[in-house]
């Protein structure tokens, strides 16, 4: 579970850039739901992952995961509570490590590296097993780069590479958003079966408002750093997009003040 | 060449190879240009000339000799990490300081170490001539060595280790101390490098303060020469490419010097070094062209020759440490071309 108490983030605080990314956000998700957040460029959900995986510190605020305080974790420290998924395939994976070495260090998240052979035989059987799982043909190709994978299975992997530790929360950065449509399908259904199988935690970020509502049990809308929408169990069953739009457009209505010239479907 | 000459270049080949080792290990493995090695070569001839000179056992000489290696290598990493001094700058400052201390270290610009015992004296009641026995302790040192750095890439921490050069925020956020692996490898790295000084003092009879300059480039000729002669990302295949592009690269030095009608002497080595690694980078950089120019010339040739070449390129893919594969596949293609 994930509890977030009044988070805040400006960047480049005191400069002509200062920009404000996240202003006292609450947010507590119970164990084992699925969450998806969505909001526009610069609403703050990259940063709130950022602060979620320590990539990022809080100005202010408080973060715990699992009853554990965080807030002032490094990333790999966080790294045993913690698994994620990046939106670019490049950036979680190691390209010019094989599969089975890029599987090897996520098998390893968060535990205490020795000087024993990162791959053996009983490891190299079961990350075999595991890409076959995946039904790309992967399972055969172990010692191939990962460089050599298309985004598709680089993100399938990175998904895999994510579920092969415990993890107590998952976060998904729009793990989807770099892919062609047909991929993009094949790895949102892998998610849910991930996701459904291991009974995660999750916070999956989103720019389509249809995933948003087809995966996972609440939704949170973000908007300029604020919590603006923040829907689950009956109420967002019967929500369709257009409904997630129009509020969309009342809470950048709000913020813009009458300026409805910006209020473009 | 002669018999002597052969010899001293594989010697001299093989010591270079730990320093090619060690160049792998910051350049290619945590992808951090490391300069600090043109001071840590010669620190670790000054430390293990200074304290055999005033009667400390050579083995343990040596040994501690690695050891201010990997100091330095840390002070290093502590300027990019701690200070977030640009690594490049970061090793030069190091590089700088080394020269003062070596110099101190040694108390003059040279230490002779002739009449002195080294770690060779021990295997001299073998009953094998110095000239055969120098070769041969230097290759079982460096088969030491690489079986040892081999095994260590490949276990957890030093694919932890890896992972830290290849991509850092995909190491943090599988809970790797991205600092903690940075540390542990320039000391790795430097302590090579320092061991092949203390090695070539010994070797040589004499630890002097400039012998240093321009360790990095031989090292990394190494490095590009074996990336060349062995093509592969596998750890094993790469360090042993590491050996075998030093010793190439020493056997053309020593071909190149002992052939009169060239005219090269000695003094001629750095330079020759300095062209030589450049034009391998350039042909790097170059390599499309170089490639198309290559295609242009089978398809009007009609031959065929140059199928492998162009299969080891696509093999060795286009990603990868940009300076590496690029490198390698240029040199293939830049091969293919000029037959």
């Amino acid at each position: 579970m994930i509890k977030a108490e009044a988070l805040s983030k400006t960047f480049n605080c005191g400069t002509p850039m200062q920009a404000v990314a996240l202003r006292h956000v609450d947010l507590a998700i119970p164990e084992g739901q699925f969450v998806t957040v969505i909001g526009s460029n610069g609403a703050g959900k990259s940063t709130l992952l950022n602060l979620l995986t320590g990539d990022a510190n809080v100005d202010t605020g408080r973060i715990a995961i699992d009853g554990l305080d965080v807030t002032r974790w490094s990333a790999p420290r966080r790294a045993r509570l913690v698994a994620r998924v990046f939106q670019n395939p490049l950036d979680g994976t190691c390209e010019n490590l094989s599969i089975q070495e890029n599987l090897a260090l996520a098998d390893s998240r968060g535990t205490r590296r020795g000087l024993g052979r990162a791959l053996d035989a009983p490891r190299r059987t079961r990350f075999r097993d595991h890409l076959a799982a995946l039904g790309l043909g992967l399972e055969n190709r172990l010692d191939d780069r990962m460089g050599l994978l298309s985004g598709g299975e680089r993100q399938a992997v990175s998904l895999l590479m994510a579920t092969l530790r415990p993890s107590k929360i998952l976060l998904l950065d729009e793990h989807t958003a770099a892919l062609d449509p047909n991929t993009a399908r094949l790895v949102m259904d892998l998610t849910e079966t991930i996701v459904h199988d291991n009974g995660l935690t999750t916070l999956m970020v989103t720019h389509s408002m249809r995933q948003a509502l087809d995966h996972g049990e609440r939704t949170v809308m973000l908007h300029e750093g604020r919590v603006v929408y923040d829907v689950a169990g009956p109420d967002r069953a019967g929500l369709t997009v257009d409904d997630l739009l129009t509020r969309f457009h009342r809470a950048r209505g709000e913020a813009l003040d009458d300026d409805t010239l910006l209020l473009d479907a | 060449m002669s018999w002597p000459a052969f010899l001293g270049a594989i010697e001299l080949g093989l010591v270079f190879g730990l320093v090619g080792i060690g160049v792998y290990l910051s350049f290619r493995v945590l992808n951090f240009p490391d300069l600090t090695v043109d001071g840590s070569f010669p620190l670790g001839a000054a430390v293990s000339a200074a304290l055999i000179v005033g009667g400390t056992d050579p083995y343990i000489a040596t040994g501690l000799a690695m050891l201010a290696g990997a100091v330095a290598g840390l002070v290093t990493a502590a300027l990019n990490l701690r200070f977030q001094i640009l690594h490049l700058l970061a090793s030069i400052l190091t590089m700088i300081a080394l020269y003062t201390i070596n110099l101190r270290i040694m108390g003059k610009p040279n230490v002779a170490l002739l009449m002195e015992p080294t770690v060779l004296t021990p295997l001299e009641t073998i009953g094998l001539s110095v000239m055969l026995l120098k070769p041969l302790f230097a290759f079982l040192v460096v088969v030491v060595v690489a079986v040892a750095v081999i095994a260590f890439l490949t276990s957890e921490v030093g694919l932890a280790m890896r992972a830290t050069g290849a991509n850092r925020r995909m190491a943090r956020a599988q809970g790797i101390g991205t600092d903690a692996t940075t540390y542990a490898g320039m000391a790795l790295s430097n302590a090579l490098v320092a061991l092949a000084g203390a090695l070539f003092a010994q070797m040589n009879g004499f630890a002097d303060v400039t012998i240093g300059v321009g360790t990095i480039v031989v090292g990394l000729a190494a490095v590009i020469v074996g990336e060349v002669v062995l093509p592969s990302t596998r750890v094993a295949l790469a360090v042993l490419g590491c050996l075998i592009g030093s010793l190439v690269y020493r056997l053309a030095v020593a071909t190149a010097l002992n052939a009169d009608f060239i005219g090269l002497t000695s003094a001629d080595l750095n330079l020759v070094t300095a062209v030589l690694v450049a034009a391998a980078l350039i042909l790097g950089n170059r390599r499309g062209q170089i490639g198309a120019w290559i295609g242009r010339r089978t398809t009007v040739g009609g031959i065929a020759r140059n199928g492998p070449v162009r299969n080891a390129a696509a093999h060795t893919g286009t990603t990868g440490p940009p300076l590496a594969t690029t490198t390698s596949n240029a040199e293939a293609r830049g091969k293919g071309g000029a037959e």
